[in-house]
């Protein structure tokens, strides 16, 4: 590019707003976090400026705590119950959107991605109401039933954007050979949109675990572990709650580690 | 026997996600539709048709200013989190010459949607909180004498929380928009002489508009049906919409008038979809 010398120093100056302005952002994103985990080793009760001291007491007591084990045992449970569900609804879903032509198909699209941009409180107080006028008692399986409509479209989303980009030839030389539609999905698709569909199982775990509102309204006498830590904030804030969220940080980190290594599609 | 074998699975492929959709979606809709015109009768309420409940909404002042301040919320929260995404997801694209950096940086702003959602709420609610970090971290430095409760339980607080929770939908769709316009776009509008600000708005800024307004309808649709950071940061003027549908599925015990409300968040999150779909649409036709 033949630039004049003012123009060399716009783009420097420009750079430099760049920069300041990306590291601004990190800070937004991320001195709240720092602060999150600092305050969980802090040895004061209250969360205020200067840190006093070193403990570690906070996660000592979580080890006591049943009632945030059995919460976690919970949210284990529905979470891995709802990514199932919702792999199993959702990958037949996308297919369906990526083969098939049919009357109504924008319309079953539509519904289908609602739930990303639906605000979960809908998804929530909907089936709550049919599951009270069906006299079905409300538990942890309604909260999984609840996660899996709710994570639908992620899981959808994920999926068809690679079946997209798949060449459509490989299926069509797997039928030529005579494969059936069923050994043509197993030998060729599947294993293209394997990666897909692990990363989406992975986000759906995680949204799962973390998930609030349709879990507000769908969830009986037993806690997740998001609805625990939630009714221990409506009394105020404790370095016990920093604590867990610091172990959650950590687990989300990994959890993020192992998506990217996962989904990492195979150079040619 | 074997027309059955063979169509078996697509029969399947097709079944499995239209049953879930009409049991799970199809049918929850239609009863809220129908609960909405029922009537609130003490204790519980009774099958009727009437507007009611719609009326009450749209008249009764304590709705519509709950309904207005949570416009306003969120299109704050899609301000905000434009302003911040937008230039970085441009530096990112068009200035970021580092490969790895690029990718380090992309990561570092959606990686926070691992984390949980809940979390990211309470950690706003301790850094603002009059007992807070910020104030006591200001007052540490001298810059104030006393605790303010400026910072926690106001909209303020309910803004930079919601932003920084639902920015990441905001970076992912403009970062792709921006990443499909071709390079020789913008040089070939700067060999024909103009500017960096002129190419800008006369070239790249229309052709990243899918991506703008598929961020706007993400975080304005999601920061509209939030009812958790109202909770924990937002105090008492800082009721949203959800928070009454909450209260009315709760406490308050009026469930036709909380279906009513929730039909009208559908309604307007429906709205806001099929807006930015047609844009989307007319992006890609208008466009390239």
């Amino acid at each position: 590019m033949a630039q004049k010398t003012p123009g060399l120093v716009s783009r420097y100056g420009a750079d430099t707003a760049f920069m300041s302005f990306v590291a601004f952002l990190m800070a937004f994103l991320y001195i709240p976090i720092w602060v999150l985990i600092a305050f969980s080793f802090n040895d004061s009760r209250s969360l205020t400026w200067p840190l006093s001291g070193f403990t570690l007491d906070w996660y000592r007591k979580l080890w006591s705590n049943s009632d945030l084990i059995a919460a976690i045992g919970n949210s284990f449970y529905v979470a891995t119950l709802a990514t199932v569900v919702t792999l199993a609804v959702g990958v037949p879903a996308a297919m369906v959107l990526h083969k098939f032509d049919f009357p109504g198909k924008s319309v079953f699209r539509r519904l289908i991605l609602l739930p990303i941009t639906l605000p979960g409180i809908v998804t929530g107080i909907s089936m709550l109401n049919m599951f009270k006028l069906m006299g079905f008692p409300l538990s942890l399986e309604t909260v999984i039933l609840g996660h899996a409509t709710a994570l639908l479209g992620v899981v959808v989303t994920q999926v068809y954007a690679r079946l997209q980009r798949l060449q459509p030839s490989l299926e069509e030389a797997a039928f030529d050979l005579g494969a059936s539609p069923w050994r043509s999905f197993i030998d060729i698709t599947l294993p293209n949109i394997r990666s897909a569909i692990i990363g989406a199982g992975l986000l759906s775990f995680v949204l799962s675990f973390d998930e609030i509102p349709v879990t507000f309204f769908l969830t009986g006498r037993d806690n997740t572990l998001p609805m625990y830590i939630y009714s221990t904030m409506r009394r105020g804030v404790t370095p016990e709650i920093n604590a867990v969220g610091t172990i959650i940080v950590l687990l989300s980190l990994i959890l993020i580690v192992v998506a990217v290594i996962a989904t990492r599609e195979r150079k040619k | 026997m074997s027309f059955l074998r063979r169509n078996l699975p697509s029969m399947l492929v097709m079944g499995i996600p239209l049953m879930w959709i009409a049991l799970f979606m199809l049918l929850p809709y239609g009863i809220i539709v129908t609960y909405s015109f029922w009537l609130k009768k003490y204790p519980t309420f009774i099958p009727a048709f009437q507007f009611g409940n719609y009326i009450t909404i749209f008249t009764d002042p304590q709705y519509v200013r709950v309904f207005l301040r949570t416009l306003k919320i969120s299109v704050l929260v899609s301000m905000a989190s434009f302003l911040l995404a937008y230039p970085f997801a441009y530096y990112l694209v068009f200035r970021c010459r580092s490969v790895a950096l690029r990718t380090w940086l992309y990561m570092a702003v959606i990686a926070p949607l691992w984390v949980s959602y809940l979390l990211r709420a309470y950690i706003w609610k301790t850094i603002l909180g009059t007992e807070g970090v910020l104030n006591s971290f200001l007052m540490s430095l001298g810059i104030i004498d006393e605790p303010s409760s400026l910072f926690l339980y106001n909209q303020f607080a309910m803004v930079v929380t919601l932003t920084y929770i639902f920015i990441p939908f905001m970076v992912m769709p403009i970062y792709t928009a921006l990443e499909k316009i071709p390079t020789n776009l913008t040089e070939a509008s700067a060999d024909l002489g103009m500017g960096p600000w002129r190419s800008f708005w006369t070239v790249t800024l229309p052709l990243s508009l899918p991506g703008v307004a598929a961020g706007f309808t993400l975080t304005f649709c999601l920061s509209f049906g939030d009812f958790i950071a109202p909770f924990l940061v937002g105090g008492p003027d800082g009721n949203l919409i959800a928070n009454v549908i909450a209260t009315q599925f709760g406490a308050a015990l009026n469930w036709p008038l909380g279906s009513a409300l929730a039909i009208v968040m559908l309604v307007v999150v429906l709205t806001i979809v099929s807006l930015s779909d047609r844009m989307e649409r007319k992006g890609m036709t208008g466009g390239v």
